[in-house]
């Protein structure tokens, strides 16, 4: 493969075209008890964020829905997963760290404690870096998964 | 003489740049062209050489400064076959002088339920001042449906057409679909209607010779940086008595005859809409630019990117899951594209690494987005230096996306 292909590879892991390609939790729960919707005006595109939250305030479901790039899909697909299971703090962490670590502020990227095998997870999508207009499409499923959390209806990255 | 590509692309010196160590392929001139030495030497030069504000300098660096300015609006005049250099109102672009005519002639000519007409396939620069003006005056803004492959419905424009009709804005050229719109007819039948004439040129002043008596025009508006001139500078036609009986569009120097605190006279046009310090080197380099243009020969610029349209939609075609938005005959060197399995922002970032500079997202067309029923659409572009070769590397790089995100 020349150097071009290997750069791009970077960026489109075989891990974020497969989840771009087969998203999981593309689905709508229908006891989701959070909800928000998230949209790039820059790319026209949208998805929803579910999550079911118990007593405890962990995540018993996290799904989502939409439309968007290999990137922001994803992103979303991979979210889905990691944070089930997960406490709210826990998920807010992980998304502090994401942001951090797709936006290039901590340039060695560093996984919230006792996070670090979800973090690992995460870093295929640390390839945006380098891409300062892809940045968003990375972000966007956690912007709105907080938004989720935090109750508010709607969450954009601008 | 034919046209020679290779002697015209030597005249771009960012053409001979690299983009992540392979020559770039530049196919957004839709959204802004690349500039000429020559552009670039005649804005350099008015600081270089002889800079000074214009008018009113009694010393010899602003006269000819001045005197530079004024060419250039003959320049343009020239360019566009107006009547009088009086009818050419020097702006920042093409959305500003949209602008202008909303703020002036609109707010002095709308009232209460009269129509503005436009269409589907508009930028939002033809959108967005009119719906500003509609909601400011109680007028109702209009839009007149395209075709599926993006073709202006004279049908349909007739039908909307009717007594409150008071204006029709409407694209020269389509910046999603290429769609040339047959602005002369649209005129003639707005005209008969009693309705007034804008017709936002942005997209088309690179690809044909435009010529606002014949199209019969009382607006015609176009952007100086996507006709290889800088940015910064537009221009707005107007007819002279449209222009003459308009209110003024900014207050401050140069638009003034008289000034005092009891009350203040305007300037005749097209000062009246050319207030404070002009953009005046680029003004200067707009004329180079369409000296440089006129030079080559629109119609020969025009034949070189049917070419290359020709032989780029041919190629594109035949990739698998490609589609192509706007097919309208006649159309200009624009294509618009979406593939079944790749999102247009991946699209791009894959053609960035090859080289190749293409456009994804709505391109300031949202309406026209839903129309067609898609987020977003890539999009290629053509100039009068762009070749054969570099459509190659266009197709070969998608070629290449569509592997890469075949389902």
């Amino acid at each position: 493969m020349s150097l071009m292909d290997d750069d791009l590879r970077d960026l489109y892991q075989e891990v974020i075209l497969d989840h771009g390609k087969r998203p999981r939790n593309f689905r709508h729960p229908e006891d989701a008890n959070h909800q928000a919707r998230g949209h790039n005006p820059l790319c026209g595109d949208q998805l929803v964020v579910y999550l079911k939250t118990d007593d405890a305030g962990t995540v018993v479901d996290a799904a989502f829905q939409g439309r968007g790039c290999a990137i922001s899909t994803a992103s979303a697909s991979l979210m889905t997963e990691v944070v089930m299971g997960k406490s709210e703090a826990q998920a807010r962490a992980l998304f502090e760290a994401v942001h951090r670590m797709a936006t290039g502020e901590d340039e060695v990227p560093t996984p919230p404690e006792g996070l670090e095998d979800d973090f690992d997870r995460l870093m295929v999508l640390s390839g945006v870096r380098e891409y300062p207009a892809r940045v968003k499409c990375a972000t966007l499923a956690w912007h709105t998964m907080t938004a989720a959390l935090n109750d508010e209806e709607e969450a954009t990255t601008e | 003489m034919s046209y020679d590509v290779a002697t015209i692309r030597a005249e771009f010196p960012i053409l001979a740049r690299q983009v992540r160590g392979r020559p770039l392929v530049y196919l957004d001139s839709a959204a802004s062209a690349q500039k000429p030495a020559c552009v670039i030497e005649a804005e350099a030069a008015v600081y270089r050489d002889e800079y000074a504000n214009i008018h009113r300098g009694a010393y010899m660096f602003s006269e000819r400064t001045t005197a530079r300015y004024e060419a250039a609006r003959e320049t343009v005049r020239r360019f566009l076959n107006a009547a009088d250099k009086r009818e050419v109102v020097f702006t920042r672009n093409a959305t500003e002088a949209i602008n202008l005519v909303a703020a002036t002639w609109g707010r002095a000519n709308l009232g209460e339920g009269d129509e503005i007409l436009v269409t589907e396939l508009e930028h939002h620069a033809n959108i967005v001042p009119w719906q500003m003006l509609a909601q400011e005056t109680g007028a109702v803004l209009r839009p007149v449906p395209v075709g599926d492959d993006g073709r202006f419905l004279m049908d349909a424009f007739e039908d909307a057409l009717g007594p409150r009709t008071r204006l029709v804005a409407v694209a020269h050229m389509s910046n999603v679909l290429g769609t040339v719109l047959p602005v002369a007819e649209i005129a003639k039948r707005a005209r008969d209607a009693g309705a007034a004439v804008l017709i936002d040129g942005a997209q088309a002043v690179c690809h044909a010779a435009v010529d606002v008596q014949a199209i019969g025009c009382d607006f015609y508006v176009f952007s100086g940086h996507k006709l290889y001139g800088p940015t910064g500078i537009g221009a707005l036609y107007g007819r002279r008595e449209l222009l003459e009986a308009m209110p003024p569009y900014q207050g401050g120097g140069d638009m003034i005859r008289q000034v005092s605190f009891a009350g203040t006279t305007w300037a005749p046009p097209p000062a009246k809409f050319e207030a404070g310090t002009p953009a005046i080197a680029q003004a200067i380099a707009l004329g180079a630019a369409i000296d440089y243009v006129e030079g080559l020969g629109l119609a020969a610029i025009a034949a070189h990117e049917h070419d290359l349209l020709t032989h780029a939609t041919q190629r594109l075609s035949a990739i698998p899951g490609l589609r192509i938005h706007g097919t309208a005959p006649g159309k200009g060197a624009v294509i618009s594209f979406t593939l079944d399995d790749a999102h247009p922002h991946d699209i791009a970032t894959v053609l960035d690494r090859h080289g190749v500079a293409v456009r994804a997202g709505h391109h300031c067309a949202q309406p026209l987005m839903d129309r067609l029923g898609v987020p977003a659409t890539a999009r290629a572009s053509f100039g009068l230096y762009n070749t054969r070769e570099e459509v190659e590397a266009l197709a070969g790089a998608l070629e290449k996306v569509e592997e890469m995100f075949r389902r």
